[in-house]
Parts: structure tokens; sequence; C-alpha cells
């Protein structure tokens, strides 16, 4: 082979690894989609359920956190239930938001044990959406939720955590930076 | 072939400054990377050496925690990308074409691009450290969020540094398998190319496939950061976790990027200063080509804690501790060539065998580290500092200064001072050891990795630590008197300048004139 064919070889080569690093975020994805690794939720509106298992319980705990920054609290009403695989139920999240300026919060859902995480569905989830919150504003943001009945048997405790996230300036930026130059997003509330 | 190669051949070559500047020569190239590498080395340890003065005591002495970081973060970078890479490089485009018989690389108009760009990435990047706000503080590693929310407006240039040296050692890269591939002398088929550049050039197809990558990351902690994309932020459906993934896809070859090459050279002193045959030539060959690709499966054991399923703590447990195999091969076949050879202690062979015991400490210690059960323990302590300094320094970066010792006379036509060549090995030898043994107890005690203070009861091991770190900084002083010396003048050395060393580049004179095999020699 001649140098130049070699060449153009090699640096096409190099220019499909660097695409390929860009390939791994989808892949990425799609691989913690199918084994359900990293404790990535289904984020898509499931199905309801019309039948349950009754002959186990397992039991379900939410907990939420703010990131650094984020001046929001969000609880759930109830801390735990109790459920069987298949069977719906709708917990209640007070979201407060603690700053004097109108802001959006978006919640990021986690599952623990990470295995878990795609046997969780979510028919309706205020994570599914950002959510916008006057100043010392709050509002009741409701989950309606159930197991997949294949569930492994030797999971009895699942933990669903969210993060919560100020976006208030991400999604202002965009539609700012459309009009402005400074593309730059900076977490204005991080303290 | 030969077009490219030979155009320059005929007008003479012009002087001062505008000699380095334009040259197309692989001999001037050569000489140029390893200068840059020797200059980074020494600015990487100064900064090393700003380290170790903090660490000297607990508590804060002499620099701000933040510009703390930027020292650790700088120096790793300094030694990965400006000193280590560079100087294999330079080896790389001194001996790989008199090694093949060819007159000289085969892009070298390329290769003069791939040298000259590499000062200005480095040129960026320390500069950053003096505008406002300072320069990276995030590890070599630039894990987000560190690199993207909490890093300073400066992470552009970061950025654009990592760039320029990505696509100069790509372009390297490109050069020696383009040589490799078409240049050799008749006869010099695959299976009898010198073991340097069977290494080269497996460490070629590495870097072409994971420079890209790395040069991706980057990219995305640049969008991220300064383009609002969320590749690595969850709120925006991002993950941070997948960071680690990428960086360590990159990461781990890239360790091997720059053991492979020093592969290389210990095969090529080890058998000249046994007077014996390498033993298990093709062996090395496949255990080279095994540990290439191996690399590419293991990248997940520097991320054990975070969070993985048990499966995938498994394959990376196994799969890690499979590449120890291909590696003893090298390390018995090595033991195996001086087994009854007629021996005798040069310093390239000095610091060829301190390369053999003290890497494969570092061997030992990565072996450690791939139990995921203890390396929850381990990770992120000293003892992981003590790991890839001993795979790095007394491996790597003593590989380095063997070959410079092994070539030096033929790079120059003189014999360098040997009772100071014998000091500088010597106050290395002791002094890294009292640098690096050490960080294994205080790791195994729990002193995390860079943090400016630490406990009171690490104090006695971290003075211990620190007088090593001047000590081998110090004695570095000596291997640049050394060769300055070598360069200026010294005892006329014949064309081969070791008995026992076999190879073509030891046919053509010393020191080696400036265009050799421009007829191809005849390979048996
Ligand atoms: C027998 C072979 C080896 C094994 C089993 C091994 C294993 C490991 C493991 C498990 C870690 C992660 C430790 C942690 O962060 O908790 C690690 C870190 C590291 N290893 Fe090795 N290693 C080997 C050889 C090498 C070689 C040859 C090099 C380079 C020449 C190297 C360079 C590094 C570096 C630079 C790090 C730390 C990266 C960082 O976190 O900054 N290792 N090694
Ligand atoms: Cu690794």
């Amino acid at each position: 082979m001649n140098n130049v064919k070699l060449l153009k070889k090699l640096i096409l080569t190099s220019l499909l690894m660097f695409a390929f690093a860009f390939a791994l975020v989808p892949l990425y994805d799609v691989f913690c989609d199918i084994t359900g690794l990293n404790g990535k939720p289904n984020m898509e509106q499931a199905k309801v359920s019309a039948n349950s298992d009754e002959s186990r319980s397992v039991r379900v705990t939410f907990i939420t956190h703010a990131q650094a920054g984020a001046p929001f609290k969000v609880k759930a009403k109830r801390y735990s239930v109790d459920v069987s695989p298949g069977e719906m139920e709708r917990i209640e999240f007070i979201a407060q938001n603690l700053s004097s300026s109108d802001k959006i919060m978006q919640a990021v859902p986690s599952v623990a044990p990470g295995r878990a995480a795609k046997y969780l569905h979510k028919v309706s989830c205020f994570c599914f959406n950002q959510q916008p919150l006057t100043s010392k504003g709050s509002a009741d943001l409701p989950l309606l939720f159930y197991l997949d009945e294949t569930l492994p048997n030797d999971i009895h405790e699942v933990t669903l955590s969210y993060t919560i996230y100020d976006i208030t300036a991400d999604v202002k930026g965009k539609v700012a930076s459309n009009s402005n130059s400074d593309g730059e997003l900076t977490n204005e509330n991080s303290i | 072939m030969t077009t490219i190669a030979e155009s320059h051949h005929h007008h003479h070559a012009p002087t001062g400054i505008k000699r380095w500047l334009f040259t197309t020569n692989h001999k001037d190239i050569g000489t140029l990377y390893l200068l840059f590498a020797l200059l980074m080395f020494l600015t990487g340890g100064a900064m090393a050496l700003v380290i170790r003065a903090e660490l000297f005591q607990p508590g804060l002495q002499f620099v701000e925690p933040h510009f703390f970081n930027q020292m650790t973060t700088v120096h790793g970078l300094i030694m990965v990308f400006g000193a280590v890479m560079p100087a294999f490089t330079g080896l790389a485009n001194w001996m790989i074409p008199m090694m093949i018989g060819a007159p000289d690389m085969a892009l070298p108009r390329m290769n003069n691009w791939s040298f000259w760009i590499l000062p200005f990435a480095f040129f960026i990047l320390l500069m950053s450290l003096f505008m406002e706000g300072g320069g990276p503080a995030f590890g070599w590693t630039f894990y987000a969020p560190l690199s993207t929310t909490y890093s300073n407006d400066n992470t552009a240039l970061f950025v654009f540094a990592v760039h320029i040296m990505g696509i100069s050692s790509i372009m390297g890269a490109i050069n020696v398998i383009v040589t490799i591939v078409n240049m050799r002398a008749p006869g010099m088929t695959y299976m009898k190319l010198p073991l340097f550049v069977w290494t080269w050039l497996i460490t070629a197809f590495l870097l072409i496939a994971v420079m890209p990558v790395l040069a991706g990351a980057v990219t995305m902690v640049l969008t991220d950061k300064y383009f609002g994309t969320d590749f690595f932020n969850a709120a925006g459906g991002g993950d941070p976790v997948m960071f680690q993934h990428i960086f360590w896809f990159f990461g781990h070859p890239e360790v091997y990027i720059m053991i492979l090459p020093a592969f290389g050279v210990i095969s090529t002193i080890i058998p000249t200063f046994s007077r014996k045959k390498l033993f298990g030539y093709a062996s090395m060959v496949y255990a080279t080509a095994s540990i290439a690709f191996l690399s590419f499966i293991v990248w997940a054991h520097h991320m054990f804690t975070t969070g993985m399923p048990l499966a995938g703590e498994l394959f990376f447990m196994y799969s890690t501790m499979l590449i120890s195999v291909p590696t003893g091969v090298k390390v018995f076949n090595w033991v195996a060539t001086m087994w009854r050879g007629s021996i005798s202690f040069e310093v390239p062979m000095l610091f060829s065998i301190a390369f053999i015991v003290l890497f494969t400490l570092g061997g030992f210690s990565g072996l450690m580290l791939a139990i995921t059960p203890v390396d929850f323990q381990y990770h992120d302590t000293y003892f992981v500092v003590a790991h890839f300094h001993y795979v790095l320094v007394t491996g790597a970066v003593f590989s380095i200064m063997a070959g410079a010792y092994y070539w030096l006379p033929k790079w120059t036509g003189n014999m360098y001072h040997i009772g100071l060549a014998k000091a500088h090995f010597w106050l290395s030898l002791i002094s890294v050891n009292i640098l690096f043994f050490p960080m294994h107890f205080v790791g195994l005690a729990g002193m995390p990795r860079r943090i400016p203070d630490y406990a009171l009861q690490f104090a006695d091991f971290n003075a211990l630590i620190s007088i090593g770190g001047f000590a081998f900084g110090l004695s570095q002083l000596l291997f640049v008197a050394v060769v300055y010396k070598c360069a200026k003048g010294g005892q006329k050395v014949p064309a081969k300048v070791w008995d026992g060393a076999e190879g073509l580049e030891w046919e053509v004179d010393s020191p080696a004139p400036y265009h050799t095999f421009s007829e191809p020699p005849e390979v048996k």
C-alpha cells in the first residue's frame, strides 16, 4: 500500500474513533436501559397495571435530595409504602421553592439497588416534566407507580431517590441565547 | 514511497534556529522531541517538589489548597503528555528508521508539524496557571462535574491544550505506522523487526484508537461547560459516571501506551549486556499484542467504587488480572535472557535491571488494586499513587533513561562520563525508593491522595517521602549534566558502541550521519 493511501486510512480511523467517543453516549444509555444498570429508571410513561401478585410485599422508600445550591425542599408525604408487585400506588410529594424568585425545578430519579431500576414503572411522575414554582410557592406533585411482577424474588426493598436540580438559568439561558451570543450557562444559585 | 522522503535530501539544510524549525530529518526531530521531553520532565518535576514541600509537614505551609490542586493536576498532565510520551516519540523518531534500514520517516513534513505544535500546547497549559482563577485544578483525570460545573473559565485553555497534544500524538503515531509498514529494508520481515519497533507499532495503533476518544471527552466537557449541552449533567438527562467510562476507555490503554515502548527498550538492552539472544522473541510479540488487546476491556477497574453491579465488578476484576499473564511472560523472558548470560553492568543495563525489579513491584501493587473488595479500601489513597509511580517512574522513565544511556554515544559519537552516569543511577535508585515505597504504607493506612494536608500519624512517613522526592529531583540534574557534557565532547566511540549489541543502528558510523540508509541495506 502506498503512503498516501495508508495515511488516508489511518486518518479516517482516527476520525471514526472520535465519532465513536460520541457514539458511546447513546450506547451507554442503551446499555444501561437494557441491563437496568446504574439505577437509571425508565423515563417513559408506563401503561397501567391490571393484576398484582399478592403473595409478595416489597417496601418502597422515597428519598429526595436537593443539589447544592438548589433552593427547593421536596418531601414525600409518606416516607415509605409496602406494595405487592403489580399493585399501583399513588404518592404525593410536596415541593417548596425557598427562594424569593420564580424558579424551575427538575427532579431526576434513581433507583437502588440498581438492578431493580428496570422493574419500576411510572404511570405518571412529576419527574417527566420541568416544574415551575413561584417565589416562596409550593405545589403537590403526584407519582403513580408500580413494580413489575417479574421483580426478582430476592429484592425486598427498593429505594427511589430524586435529586432536585435548579434549571431556571438553563431554561432561561436557552431562550436568551437565541438573541445573545454569550451562551454560557452557569448555575447562578451555586454558592 | 521514496519521493516524499528524498525530495529534501538534495538541498542543504539551513543553519541556526531555522534548521530546527523547518527540519524534516528524523534525527533532528527525534532530538527535538527528546530535549522537549527533558525540559517538561524538569518542569513537571519542579511542580512535584512544590507538592512534596507542602506535604513535608501536616498543616498548610507554603501554598493555598487551590494552588496545590493545580500543581497535582498540571504535574500529572505534563509528565504523561509532555515528558513520557514525547520522549518515546523522540526515541521512535531517532531509532525506528535506523533499525529498519529506512532513510527517514515516511511522512517527514507531518513529522515536523507533529513536533512543533507540541510546545504551543504546553505553553497554553502553563500560562493558564498565571491567569486569574488559575489553571486546571481537577486532577489529570478531569472528572465531571469537577471540570464542568466546578471549574473556572480557563478550562477552555486546558481543553484546547489537550486537543493539540492529542493531534500531535495521533500524527506521530500515523507516521510510525506508515514508516514501519512501508519503509522496511528488503528482507526485514515483520518477525525480524527489533522488539522496540514491534512495541512501537502496537503502541501507535493504541494511540490512534484512544487519543480521539480523549479528544471526544474534552470536547464534551467543553460543550457542557460553555455551550449548554448535558452530556455529564444529570439535571439535563446526562450522567457524570459516563464521563468516567469514556475517560478510562482512553485512560487504561493510555497507561499501556506509556509502557509498551518501555518494554521494547528493555528487550533491546538486556540481550546486549547479557550477550545472548532475547529469549522467546515470538512470545514477546504476542504478549505485547495481547496486552494491547486486553487493555481495552479493563477500564472500569478505575471505577470499582462507583456502584457497579456485581457482575461488572467481577468481569473487570478478572480481565484486569488476566493482563498480568502476558506481562509476566515478558518479565520471565527478560530474566531467562539474563540467565547464564555473560552479564556486564554498564549504565543502560543497570537501569534495565532496576526496571525489571521495580516495574514488577508496580505490577504486584496493581494486582492488589485489581482485587475489587480490597480496592474499596485502597482506591484514591496513596497506595494508588505508589502503584502508578512504580510503573511509570521506575518503569517508563527508567526505561527512557536506559535508552538514552544506550544510544547517546550513537547520537553524539562520544562516550558520556561513566562515573557521573553511575552516580546518577545509584542516587536515583535509592532516592526513588525512599520517595515511593513508603507511599504504600501511608496509603494502606488511609491517607487520601490529592489533599494538601493530612492526619498527624502520617507525618513521619511524609517527611521521609519528601526527602526522597527532593533527592530524586536533584539527582536528575546529574542526568542533564551527563547529557550536556556528552553532547559537547568526550571519548570517541566506534560504530558498534557495545560489543554485544545487534541491529542495523550499530552498522552506521557514530555519531550517526545526518542521512543514513539512503541505500537500503541487505537484511538476511
Ligand atoms: C499488572 C498490571 C496492572 C494492574 C493489574 C493494574 C491495576 C490497576 C488498578 C486496579 C488501578 C486502579 C486503582 C484505583 O484507582 O483504586 C490502577 C491505577 C493506575 N495504574 Fe495500574 N495496573 C497495572 C499496570 C499498570 C501500568 C503498566 C501502568 C502504566 C505504565 C499503570 C498505571 C496506572 C495509573 C496511572 C493508575 C492511576 C490512575 C489515576 O487514578 O490517576 N498501571 N492500576
Ligand atoms: Cu487501568
